[in-house]
C-alpha cells in the first residue's frame, strides 16, 4: 500500500473527529510547547551566567578574607580582615606564573558633586585591577602606581555612577567628595552591565587601595587579592601555592581551616552554571512528563478509534488488506496527530519563549538541537503510543470485525 | 455444470471449539461450481451456511478437507496469502453494505485497489472506479457519500467495489436482508445482468423468491448439503419489477 494514500486515510480519519483530534493533539502541543520554552529559558540563563562570569576576566583567581567555614561557623566571603597588603605583596613576589596582583578593599557612601549626590560602591584596587578584569576605560586614564604609593585623591567612576551625578557633562577633571574627601576624577570606566549576581557592576567608583585604605575607608586589611595568572594551566598550581603561602603567612597549623578562601574563575563559572544546567534538566523533565501524559491521550483515543472502526477494519481486510496495511494505517494516524501536535507545539514554544524575553525579560535561547529533538521526540511517541492500538487492529478477525456492531 | 470448475470443495469440515464443547458447523461438504454460476445457498439458522460462505470466501480455514479455488489449493494459506487471495479473485457484498462512512463511492470502489499489486497511477484508478460504477447505474454518483445514497445505490457501490478487481468470483452474503422488496428486484437485476456477462455469483440468502434470481439452489441443512439442484422457474428482475410497480422503469444494464 502506498504511504500516500495511508497519510491522505490517517487524515481524513483525524478530520472526520475535529474535536477530537484537536484535544488530542493538544497534549502533545503543550508538551513540545513546555519542552522547547523550558529549554530556552535554561539555556538563556546558562548563557547569560557564561557571559557574566567571562566577565570577570581570563584566568582570574580570587582570594577573599575570611573563610566559608570558620571554626565551623559559616561566615561571608570578606567577612573578616584577614588579608593584608604584604600577603599580596608576598603573592606577587612568590608565586610563578602570577602576571597581575590588584590588592582590594571594598566599600560603600555618599558621593558628592555640586548639588547632585549618589550612593555607592567604592573600590579600591591596584592599577593592575583594570587589566585583570579587561575593563577599560571609556574615557581619561586610570590611576598609576605612583598614585598607589601616594594614596593619591584620584579616581575612575562607572558609566551609572557619572550618569546619576553628572548627568550628560564630561566628569573628567571634575572633583568628587567621596565621604566628604574630595578626590579628582581621571577617567570613566565603560560599561560592563549586571553581575551574575544581578548588581550593577557601572554603579561603582574605584581609586587606588593605599587611598581608599587612608582617605575613606580606614583600617589596614584587604577584603580581597584579585590575582591574574598567565595561562589556564597556571591557575591549579598558581591555587594550591597560593594556598600554602597564605596559610604560611597566617601561621595556620595542619587541620586547621583557611583563614581566607581562594576561588578560580572556573570554579566559579563551574558552579554558576551548574545551577543552570540543573534548572534546564529540571524544567526539561517536568516537560517530558507532559508529553507522555500526551502520548498516553494519543494511546487511549487510538484505542477508541480502532473499536469504532472495527467495520471499516473487517472491510479493509476482507477486501485484501494485510495485517501489516491496517498496523501501518492506524500508526500513520498516530504519528501524524503526534507530529503535527510536535510542529504546533514547537511553535508555541518558540512564541512562549519569545513572549517571556519580550515582557518577562528572561533570557531565552533557542536552540535548534533541542527543536529537532522535540519533533522526532513527538514523532516517537505517536509510535510508542500508537503501536498498541495500531497492533490491536490488525489483529482482528475479519469474520469478527465485519459482524461488529 | 459449466465447463470449468471454479470452486471446488472436496469434504469440508469446519470444526469450532467453544470451550469445552466442538460445534461442528460444516460436517464434510463436496461440491463444484463452474464459471458463470450463479449459485444461492440457502439454509436455517445454524445449517453451516454461514460458515460455508465464510470458507468460500477465504475468510476462514476449513478444519479438514481441501478448498480449491480456480485450481489453487486455499485451505492450508497464511492470513497475508488468504488475503492476497480474496484481493484478487474474491468480490465481496454484505447485507449492511459495508461503505466507509464519509468516503466517496469512487473512493469506496477503489479500495481493493489499494491493497492490490497493480502499478496504477491515480488518474488510472479513478477511470476504472468510474467505469465500473458506471456499469452498475450509477454515473454521476461518483462524488457522493454513503449518506447522501439510497440503500439500494448503497449496495450498487459495494457491488462495483466487488468488482474493481474483476474477481473470479462474487460472495454476496444476504445482500437484499436490509432493501424494500422492490430495491431487492433491481438489486437482484444487477447481479443477473452481471452473471449474463459471465461472471459467476454465490450467494447466501434466507429468502426463497431471492434465491430464484440464481441459477442454482443449494440448501444446507446441520452443516450438510441436503439439496442441490439448478433452478426451474427463475425470476428475471424485470419482469418481477414490473409486478411490482408498473410506472418505474429500471435501468438494469446491457452487457457491455
Amino acid at each position: 500500500m502506498k504511504i500516500l494514500s495511508t497519510l491522505k486515510i490517517a487524515f481524513r480519519a483525524l478530520r472526520r473527529n475535529k474535536l477530537r483530534s484537536v484535544l488530542t493533539a493538544l497534549g502533545i502541543i503543550i508538551g513540545v510547547g513546555a519542552v522547547i520554552a523550558m529549554v530556552s529559558i535554561g539555556n538563556g540563563a546558562k548563557s547569560q551566567v557564561e557571559s557574566q562570569i567571562a566577565s570577570l576576566g581570563e584566568n582570574v583567581i580570587l582570594i577573599f578574607s575570611g573563610s566559608v567555614t570558620a571554626s565551623g561557623v559559616h561566615t561571608g566571603w570578606g567577612s573578616a580582615g584577614t588579608l593584608k597588603i604584604e600577603d599580596a605583596e608576598a603573592i606577587r613576589r612568590e608565586v610563578p606564573g602570577v602576571v597581575a596582583v590588584s590588592d582590594e578593599i571594598v566599600s560603600t557612601g555618599q558621593v558628592s558633586a555640586g548639588n547632585q549626590n549618589w550612593f555607592t560602591r567604592i573600590y579600591g584596587e591596584s592599577p593592575e585591577y583594570f587589566d585583570i578584569r579587561k575593563w577599560p576605560l571609556e574615557d581619561g586614564a586610570s590611576f598609576t602606581a605612583q598614585d598607589v604609593r601616594g594614596a593619591n585623591k584620584v579616581c575612575v567612576i562607572g558609566a551609572t555612577t557619572a550618569r546619576q551625578i553628572f548627568g550628560s557633562s564630561s566628569p573628567l577633571g571634575q572633583i568628587l567628595r567621596i565621604k566628604g574627601v574630595p578626590f579628582l576624577i581621571t577617567g570613566v570606566l565603560t560599561s560592563k552591565g549586571l553581575s551574575p549576581q544581578g548588581t550593577d557592576q557601572d554603579d561603582i567608583i574605584i581609586m587606588p587601595y593605599t587611598s581608599a585604605m587612608k582617605r575613606v575607608v580606614g583600617g589596614t586589611t584587604l577584603r580581597g587579592i584579585d590575582v591574574q595568572v598567565g595561562s589556564p594551566n597556571d591557575l591549579d598550581p598558581a591555587q594550591q601555592q597560593i594556598t600554602a603561602l597564605l596559610r604560611q603567612r597566617h601561621n595556620i597549623r595542619p587541620g586547621r581551616d583557611d583563614d581566607f578562601t581562594v576561588r578560580n574563575q572556573q570554579e566559579i563559572a563551574e558552579t554558576a552554571t551548574a545551577t543552570a544546567r540543573v534548572m534546564t534538566l529540571l524544567l526539561a523533565a517536568i516537560a517530558c512528563v507532559s508529553l507522555v501524559v500526551g502520548g498516553i491521550g494519543i494511546m487511549n483515543i487510538m484505542l477508541v478509534s480502532v473499536t469504532e472502526r472495527t467495520r471499516e477494519i473487517g472491510v479493509r481486510l476482507a477486501v485484501g488488506a494485510h495485517g501489516r496495511d491496517i498496523l501501518t494505517q492506524f500508526l500513520i494516524e498516530a504519528v501524524t496527530l503526534s507530529a503535527i501536535g510536535g510542529v504546533i507545539g514547537i511553535l508555541l514554544g518558540l512564541g512562549t519563549s519569545r513572549l517571556l524575553s519580550i515582557f518577562a525579560h528572561w533570557p531565552t535561547l533557542i536552540s535548534i538541537p533541542s527543536i529537532v529533538a522535540a519533533f522526532f521526540v513527538s514523532a516517537a511517541v505517536g509510535i510508542f503510543f500508537g503501536f498498541y492500538p495500531a497492533r490491536e487492529a490488525a489483529r482482528l478477525d475479519p469474520i469478527e470485525a465485519l459482524r461488529y456492531e | 455444470m459449466a465447463e470449468q470448475v471454479v470452486v471446488r470443495l472436496e469434504d469440508v469440515h469446519k470444526i469450532y471449539r467453544t470451550g469445552e464443547v466442538d460445534v461442528h458447523a460444516v460436517r464434510g461438504v463436496s461440491l463444484e461450481i463452474g464459471k458463470g454460476e450463479f449459485v444461492a445457498f440457502m439454509g436455517s439458522s445454524g445449517s453451516g451456511k454461514s460458515t460455508l460462505m465464510n470458507i468460500l470466501g477465504c475468510l476462514d480455514r476449513p478444519s479438514r478437507g481441501r478448498y480449491l479455488l480456480d485450481g489453487i489449493d486455499v485451505s492450508g494459506l497464511a492470513r497475508d496469502e488468504l488475503a492476497d487471495i480474496r484481493n484478487h479473485k474474491l468480490g465481496f457484498v454484505f447485507q449492511s453494505f459495508n461503505l466507509l462512512a464519509r468516503t466517496s463511492a469512487r473512493e469506496n470502489v477503489e479500495l481493493p485497489l489499494l491493497y492490490g499489486t497493480h502499478r496504477l497511477t491515480s488518474k488510472e484508478l479513478t477511470a476504472r472506479a468510474d467505469k465500473v460504477l458506471e456499469s452498475v447505474g450509477l454515473a454521476g454518483r461518483e462524488a457522493h457519500h454513503p449518506s447522501q445514497l439510497s440503500g439500494g445505490q448503497q449496495q450498487r457501490v459495494a457491488i462495483a467495489r466487488a468488482l474493481i478487481n474483476e474477481p473470479e468470483v462474487v460472495l454476496a452474503d444476504e445482500p437484499t436482508g436490509n432493501l424494500d422488496s422492490r430495491t431487492s428486484a433491481e438489486i437482484m437485476g444487477v447481479f443477473q445482468s452481471l452473471n449474463e456477462r459471465g461472471i459467476t455469483i454465490i450467494m447466501v440468502t434466507h429468502e426463497a423468491d431471492i434465491a430464484s434470481y440464481a441459477r442454482r439452489n443449494i440448501v444446507m441443512r446441520d452443516g450438510l448439503v441436503q439439496y442441490d439442484q439448478p433452478v426451474k422457474q427463475r425470476f428475471s428482475a424485470a419482469g418481477e419489477a414490473r409486478k411490482l410497480s408498473d410506472s418505474v422503469a429500471l435501468e438494469v444494464e446491457a452487457p457491455t
